[in-house]
């Protein structure tokens, strides 16, 4: 059964994690603050931003947290799967309009924490995260395709 | 045909548990219904002028008669006992209630079919060619490949929330039966050094910026052809525009960045992706390939009809195509009777359809783009019984390609965003023209009710826009659009008219063209010869 770990953050912020290190504490910055300066850890994109700029710095930063304004904004699942391609092992989080239903897609394409502005139900969650055996495609996820399955 | 295996089985069956689960809570009022629309779009369900409308997907047009029966059965049990059959190759209910939508959902399942994707802005029912595995014009069966993106666009992780809708037609005959370069991705499959891949046009779409797809990628094997797509999908999915649903679709990012740019950035996405381990083994494609094998076909099928009966040897003419097999041929069955509405279907002529392809087709039916049906491999010995079955249930029209055989969306009696009624409009026109409609020729009419172009009035050789004007019902006419392989868009003639004179301006153009016409020309190519100019001056002058 995959179920998140619920945290609550010292900035009072619940988040659902799939990870079970220590929460980063330090703040995102956005693109542009990182990008000019070294030393950050934390970033945050907007769903704009070209996540492949993070990608030579991917050995310094700890955290990215992708913005999703509105759920119906999508930019973000490519964001996590292009970091994911490269290698990203840090902490990778969806916040803004995550919704329930949206979690499970997230999960695939590399997210494993998340700050939805809105509660999520946890009862609801866990079910949608087990519902499908097995997914049609490979993603940025360990889970294993159907014509692998079939193929091996 | 494709058959499930338990893999298959087990998405199609959770997502009716997820579905029945999300309506629960919609029900509940747990989901707003802001946050419940993309979740029921995805699975098909519409809310229209007076109901929810259910759209089931056919994935690339293709049924066996056990479907085609269910597709019957749903229209009995939870709608008013018909259906009508889509530009997508689906069918869709008008009349269905929330609350049995799931249930719908678990019949659907039973005989491996659902309504996944059949809306919301995501990669939508893939769609081929209605004569593939028939025709002899193909260099393979573009079905298998089909297929194979049906799978990895289920429930694609990465592309749920794209800007807007993404459609995808596959084909792979020099012929083009299925619009292909009107879809955002349109594929045509070739052989190369006896090597089967793909050609790849990005762009194409109707709606109210209508474009012709570019082509994007020479040729690309099977074994990279997940990649690439992933690649041409995300590009669109990062820098599609959002701003404005208008623009959102992915012809609009074409023509913005220019087709050189689109491509440099796919090309620049796809050399990080192609070594992912995205692509599913070539063995999948062979899998999914054996299947779709065809029928064993008699070897010593006389291939002589008797044509005797004169009403039989016009639908033979009309609506009967080659078929690759000697002693075989390819029936098309018009979903277009004068009078009637394109591509509905009754629950009982549903289920007749179904009998005549499993007693005499070889278990096999196909949807259209143009809203009919086909039997794609019938015997010729077997023709005049499948007419006489289809004339006794009012399903003969002999009228392919004619100008009855009209492609209408559901317009003003059903659609939420429609302008103008576009059925009374074909009816009317099917009764104008029925007397005279075989020595027109070729002459494909397609009407919307609206600007968004569900009816596919820019790739008809006469075009019809419905429009809002001071709120009263006008029509505007085009004319010379294609959606075939000489694929063109159709030009408005000039000032609109009301649901009459339209129908009188029709006529106009087509007694125009009787007269400048020369030798064997359709409608289109004297268009296309003379212009404009003389047909406008037969309208307006």
């Amino acid at each position: 059964m995959v179920e998140p770990i619920t945290v609550n953050t010292n900035a009072g912020e619940t988040l659902l994690r799939f990870r079970d290190d220590v929460v980063h504490d330090e703040p995102a910055v956005t693109l542009d603050a990182f990008l000019g300066q070294t030393n950050a850890t934390a970033v945050r994109l907007e769903a704009g931003d070209d996540a492949r700029a993070l990608l030579p710095h991917l050995g310094q930063i700890a955290l990215v947290e992708i913005s999703f304004p509105t759920f119906r904004d999508g930019r973000g699942y490519s964001a996590a799967r292009i970091l994911r391609e490269a290698g990203f092992e840090g902490e990778l989080r969806a916040a803004g309009d995550v919704l329930v239903d949206q979690i499970p897609h997230m999960r695939r394409c590399g997210f494993d924490s998340f700050a939805p502005e809105k509660p999520v139900d946890a009862a609801t969650l866990t079910k949608l995260l087990n519902l499908y055996p097995q997914p049609y495609q490979k993603a940025a996820d360990t889970r294993v395709p159907v014509w692998k399955l079939r193929h091996g | 045909m494709y058959r499930y295996d338990e893999y298959d089985q087990s998405i199609v069956d959770a997502r009716v548990e997820e579905f029945r689960d999300q309506v629960e809570r919609r029900l509940s009022g747990a989901l707003t219904e802001d946050q419940f629309k993309p979740l029921r779009l995805m699975n098909g369900l519409y809310l229209q002028l007076h109901a929810y409308m259910l759209r089931v997907a056919v994935p690339y047009g293709t049924l066996d008669s056990r479907q085609m029966r269910m597709l019957g059965h749903i229209a009995r049990k939870y709608d008013r006992g018909y259906g009508h059959f889509t530009t997508r190759q689906n069918i869709q209910y008008n009349w269905i209630k929330l609350a049995d939508a799931p249930d719908i959902l678990a019949e659907l399942a039973t005989v491996q079919m659902h309504a996944i994707q059949t809306s919301g802005n995501c990669i939508r029912n893939i769609s081929s060619d209605q004569f593939a595995g028939a025709a002899a014009d193909e260099v393979a069966d573009p079905r298998p490949w089909a297929e194979l993106l049906r799978q990895w666009s289920t429930f694609h992780p990465e592309f749920t929330y794209l800007p807007r809708k993404f459609k995808i037609a596959v084909i792979a005959a020099d012929e083009d039966r299925a619009a292909m370069r009107l879809h955002d991705i349109g594929i045509q499959l070739l052989e190369r050094d006896g090597v089967l891949g793909a050609k790849i046009f990005v762009g194409g779409g109707m709606g109210r910026t209508p474009m012709i797809a570019h082509e994007v990628k020479d040729f690309i094997t099977a074994d990279h052809l997940m990649s690439y797509l992933e690649a041409c999908l995300r590009v669109y999915n990062r820098y599609g525009r959002r701003d404005n649903i208008y623009k959102a679709r992915i012809k609009i990012l074409l023509h913005e960045i220019g087709v050189d740019a689109y491509r440099e950035q796919v090309e620049a996405e796809f050399a990080a992706i192609r070594d992912l381990g995205i692509d599913p083994p070539v063995a999948e494609l062979a899998r999914i390939t054996a299947m779709f094998a065809g029928p064993d076909f008699a070897s010593d099928a006389p291939d002589t009809i008797d044509r005797s009966d004169p009403d039989f040897a016009v639908w033979l003419d009309q609506n009967v195509a080659a078929h690759k097999q000697p002693g075989h041929a390819i029936v098309t069955i018009s979903l277009k009777p004068i009078g009637g509405i394109p591509g509905d279907a009754s629950a009982d002529q549903i289920d007749l359809m179904a009998d005549l392809a499993e007693r005499y087709g070889h278990d096999e039916l196909r949807v259209t783009h143009a809203q009919n049906i086909v039997l794609p491999h019938v015997r010729k010995a077997d023709l005049y019984a499948i007419w006489t079955a289809l004339r006794d249930a009012g399903l003969a029209e002999a009228n392919l390609d004619l100008i009855s055989d009209i492609i209408a969306c559901p317009g003003l009696d059903y659609c939420s965003l429609a302008n103008a009624r576009s059925i009374p409009l074909a009816q009317k026109i099917g009764e104008r023209f029925a007397g005279r409609q075989r020595e027109l020729g070729e002459l494909k009419l397609k009407i919307s009710g609206c600007i968004n172009a569900c009816g596919h009035h820019h790739a008809g050789h006469i075009g019809i826009l419905g429009v809002d004007k001071k709120g009263t019902e006008n029509y505007q006419l085009l004319l010379g659009g294609s959606g075939a392989e000489d694929v063109s868009l159709g030009k408005i003639t000039g000032p609109g008219f009301d649901e009459d004179g339209v129908v009188d301006a029709i006529e106009r153009v087509t007694d125009r063209y009787v007269e400048l016409r020369e030798g064997g020309e359709r409608f289109l190519d004297t268009y296309r010869r003379v212009g404009m100019q003389p047909f406008k001056e037969a309208i307006y002058g």
